[in-house]
């Protein structure tokens, strides 16, 4: 029926190996505590079984020796595997400024992918092998989890929040990818696949796909159409911040605190524009929460971006 | 006195049987109108019977549609057999299972007590509980929820279309059942010691059940707010979990967890206490180390508190939350550590029988080791990145919700049995339906630890076929435990007319409740049992035993 019968996922992507070793330590160590309680247990049990003649002088109620002993070297071994898990979560959950960032929109029941390019796919994302992706994560409606067994990444997609993560894929092939939070009726069959591509292939794929007006395009229309550019123009009269070389800089709020300009406070600003208002300008944007589509507002971003990234230096 | 004696038909006989609780006076309304916990505890336990095997009805078809990866069900059946396997099965068995049925019964009784100290409030409980369970019957009739028993939002609130209300409904009547049982034990326990019952002499079961009993009153009434916010929402849309109004979809998850998670500790720590209980029984040697299992259960209920965002590594709180909220998770594992270490090591130099309740504690050690240690994986949190969300997850927690919290409930349903009932259970039966268990549900759950690190999303009802193999294990083993879970209905049942008469005290225990007939009088104690020194105070070399009352007994 079955050739073989799996035990072990596909590793396909850079932090995947990572995740594995730290895997692998887990079961040796899972497995040297199971061993030692079951082997304590049935020498136990066997040797001091009812009716044999083992000697029971000496028996032992408490030794705080042996309590305190055990205690500390079970704390320090959990110690290490908390470190160890945290520094690569760490690692994993900063999204860095990948070679190229794709948006997914998760909805009930599928993936929705758009390319820089303007190239779309649902349920299947193509992706060239060896470079840094970074993935802009929204729903449009209930709470999805992005999940590639094969990279060992997951994350949540929660309506009402941009997530981002990452991964560099390190063999080519075609791998899964899951939604593993629970959805609604379909849960079990939004999946799709992820392509993992030569950097040739994939830009054949691209031009297969047909020419498309790049995202940033798209989302200077929409700039256009929803009026944005009236206010937010470097020629407008009214009092607005200037968006070009906005994104990655640290704004200044007039509550005081302080956010940086990525996805999430773009897309925080479009929607909520009211708790976001920058210091020194008036709270006058309308919120524009029921006009735009969680699609809409990527490409906005897609748009802001294009008009520079200024790095580590405050406005 | 005298004038009953010339009663025709009063034989002396019938007079001795009419002195238990059992047969004391024999009207539904006495049964339904009672005080007694004893009497309690057994209502309790027909509820929570019932449920249980409504709830593995609901995994039974689960399992069936699962053998193969296109199933049977429709998948709005599966979506809503795996809610109410959930729902049922946390609140309306693992929950009351140990504390409202033998904690009821036996608290008072190793304690020296004559009832619980609200003996009302007690029989409240368990109308309050009915009720609930009505609650959910009818959202189960009606066509059941499909939101997974943690209720996520926005789903739950705007787009699940089954009988969500009610289910939540049923969850929030549910909590009053629990708070106050908890609350009784609470007092008792406080007040109710017979002399010279000092704390440090409480059996760890009496200790098991106040931890549990002191985590179900504090986090209980935030479950109350949660399930009463979801409906306010999902009624009236203010928008506290919905974006779109300023709400925030993780704010359930945060108040949801900070109940659930206490409440995987309530469903394990009397377990534990019962554990305690047995192997040092049926090992005949003191338990190891019992200040230091106190401390442990203590620091368990404690700790459990500040663990909870551990079900969101993933779900988009931030970096520091994540790594604060792991540390404590580890923190946490370490008194569950410390128990093990103290069952394994209290059965060194004892003469260890090995009837069945102590296979189902021995069963009970390895399952909760196994089960503790892939919880060791899943607060890492680099593996839990890839693991959240699997079954990975479903095999981990039950391992310790079913593979030790029920086999800690069947061990002490077998232990104390003799005195719930006054017979002995078939003993062979017993012994095999528990090695049974212990297999059915390492083949049913096993395999799932392996599905979930391939990566198989939990809440599926259908996978890739070359999943199948895996899954059909655990089906095949799912028919296996089905089996081990039905036995114990059909040989205890048997024992209740033809079983051995057991006398007081058939382990030779030395807890409180072996001191009196079983089964025990309407008023447990003729007199107040002064108390003599700690539990357990069993000696291997000689055979012989100490009641906690100090009398002495030779073999």
């Amino acid at each position: 029926m079955y050739h073989w019968i799996p035990f072990w996922p596909r590793t396909a992507a850079v932090n995947g190996v990572v995740v594995n070793n730290l895997y692998i330590a887990e079961l040796g160590i899972g497995g040297l505590i199971m061993a030692t309680v079951l082997g304590m247990m049935l020498s136990f049990c066997i040797r001091y079984r009812a009716g044999s003649t083992a000697s029971r002088t000496g028996l032992i109620e408490k030794t705080w020796h042996f309590e305190i002993g055990w205690t500390t070297a079970t704390l320090l071994g959990f110690l290490a595997l908390f470190f160890w898990g945290a520094s690569i979560y760490i690692w994993l959950f900063q999204a860095p400024r990948g070679d190229l960032e794709i948006y997914v929109v998760a909805k009930q029941w599928m993936w929705k992918v758009e390319h820089p390019g303007g190239q779309r796919e649902i349920d299947a994302l193509h992706v060239p092998v060896g470079k840094t992706v970074r993935l802009v994560l929204a729903s449009e409606d209930v709470i999805h989890s992005f999940f590639v067994p094969a990279f060992r990444i997951k994350h949540d997609v929660v309506p009402g929040a941009l997530e981002t993560i990452w991964f560099r894929a390190s063999k080519t092939g075609v791998y899964r990818l899951e939604c593993t939070q629970y959805c609604g009726l379909q849960h079990a069959t939004m999946q799709g696949e992820v392509v993992v591509m030569t950097p040739a292939d994939y830009a054949n794929w691209l031009a297969g796909e047909g020419v498309h007006r790049s995202l940033a395009e798209q989302g200077m229309a929409i700039f256009q159409a929803h009026g944005c550019s009236g206010c937010h123009d470097p020629g407008s009269t009214v009092h607005a911040p200037s968006l070009s070389g906005l994104y990655g800089t640290l704004v200044h709020l007039d509550d005081g605190s302080v956010r940086r300009a990525d996805e999430a406070y773009i897309r925080d600003c479009i929607f909520n524009p009211r708790s976001f208002t920058v210091a020194g300008y008036p709270p006058i944007m309308p919120d524009f929460s029921g006009q735009l589509s969680e699609g809409d507002v990527l490409k906005l971003i897609a748009y802001i971006q294009s008009l520079g990234y200024r790095g580590e230096t405050s406005r | 006195m005298s004038i009953a004696a010339f009663e025709p038909g009063a034989e002396p006989a019938a007079d001795v049987e009419s002195s238990n609780y059992l047969t004391a006076r024999n009207t539904i309304a006495s049964w339904l109108l009672t005080r007694d916990h004893k009497r309690i505890a057994l209502l309790f336990m027909a509820s929570i019977t019932f449920f249980f095997f409504v709830g593995g009805f609901a995994a039974t078809l689960m399992r069936m549609n699962l053998a193969t990866p296109g199933g049977l069900l429709q998948p709005s059946v599966y979506n809503r057999m795996f809610t109410m396997h959930g729902i049922i099965m946390v609140w309306f068995f693992l929950i009351p299972s140990i504390p409202a049925t033998l904690g009821n019964f036996f608290i008072p009784l190793m304690i020296g007590a004559r009832d619980l100290a609200f003996p009302r409030v007690n029989l409240a409980s368990w109308y309050v509980f009915n009720l609930s369970g009505l609650v959910v019957l009818f959202a189960l009739v009606m066509g059941g929820a499909d939101t997974g028993w943690t209720f996520y939002t926005p789903l739950s609130t705007e787009y699940a279309n089954g009988y969500v209300f009610a289910a939540a409904m049923a969850v929030f009547i549910n909590g009053f059942s629990s708070i106050m049982t908890a609350l009784n034990f609470i007092v008792t326990i406080h007040r109710l010691r017979a002399p010279g019952m000092t704390w440090m002499r409480l059996p760890l079961f009496v200790w098991g059940v106040y931890a549990v009993s002191v985590v179900m009153l504090t986090a209980t009434p935030v479950l109350a707010m949660d399930t009463f916010l979801l409906a306010v929402e999902r009624f009236l849309g203010v928008g506290l979990f919905d974006p779109s109004r300023g709400g925030d979809p993780l704010l359930w998850q945060h108040m949801f967890w900070f109940y659930s998670h206490p409440a995987v500790y309530i469903m394990i720590l009397p377990g534990m206490g019962v554990v305690s209980e047995i192997i040092p029984c049926f090992a005949r040697r003191p338990v190891f180390g019992y200040a230091g299992m106190v401390v442990a259960l203590m620091a368990i209920a404690v700790l459990s508190f500040f663990v909870w965002a551990h079900h969101m590594f993933v779900a988009g709180i931030s970096i520091y939350a994540g790594v604060v909220f792991s540390l404590m998770t580890f923190f946490v594992a370490v008194p569950s550590a410390i128990k093990v270490f103290n069952w394994t090591v209290s059965l060194h130099k004892g003469a260890i029988l090995f009837d069945a309740p102590m296979l189902y504690a021995l069963g009970f050690v390895l399952l909760f080791t196994l089960g503790g240690i892939t919880g060791l994986m899943l607060a890492t949190l680099a593996v839990d990145v890839h693991v959240h969300g699997t079954y990975f997850v479903v095999a981990h927690f039950h391992y310790i919700m079913v593979g030790a919290t029920v086999s800690a409930f069947f061990g002490g349903l077998h232990y104390w049995w003799p005195k719930i009932t006054g017979r002995l259970y078939p003993e062979i039966w017993a012994r095999f339906a528990a090695i049974l268990m212990y297999f059915g549900f390492n083949l049913t759950f096993f395999p799932q630890f392996v599905l979930g690190y391939l990566g198989m999303p939990r809440r599926s009802y259908t996978y890739p076929p070359e999943w199948q193999s895996w899954n059909l294990l655990s089906s095949a083993g799912a028919s296996i435990l089905a089996v081990a879970y039905l036995m114990p209905l059909l040989y205890l049942g048997w024992s209740l007319i033809w079983g051995r008469r057991a006398g007081p005290n058939p382990w030779r225990a030395t807890g409180l409740e072996w001191t009196i007939p079983s089964p025990p009088p309407s008023g447990n104690f003729e007199h107040t049992p002064h108390v003599a020194l700690g539990p357990y105070s069993y000696d291997p070399e000689r055979g012989r035993y100490i009641s906690q009352d100090g009398t002495s007994h030779a073999v």
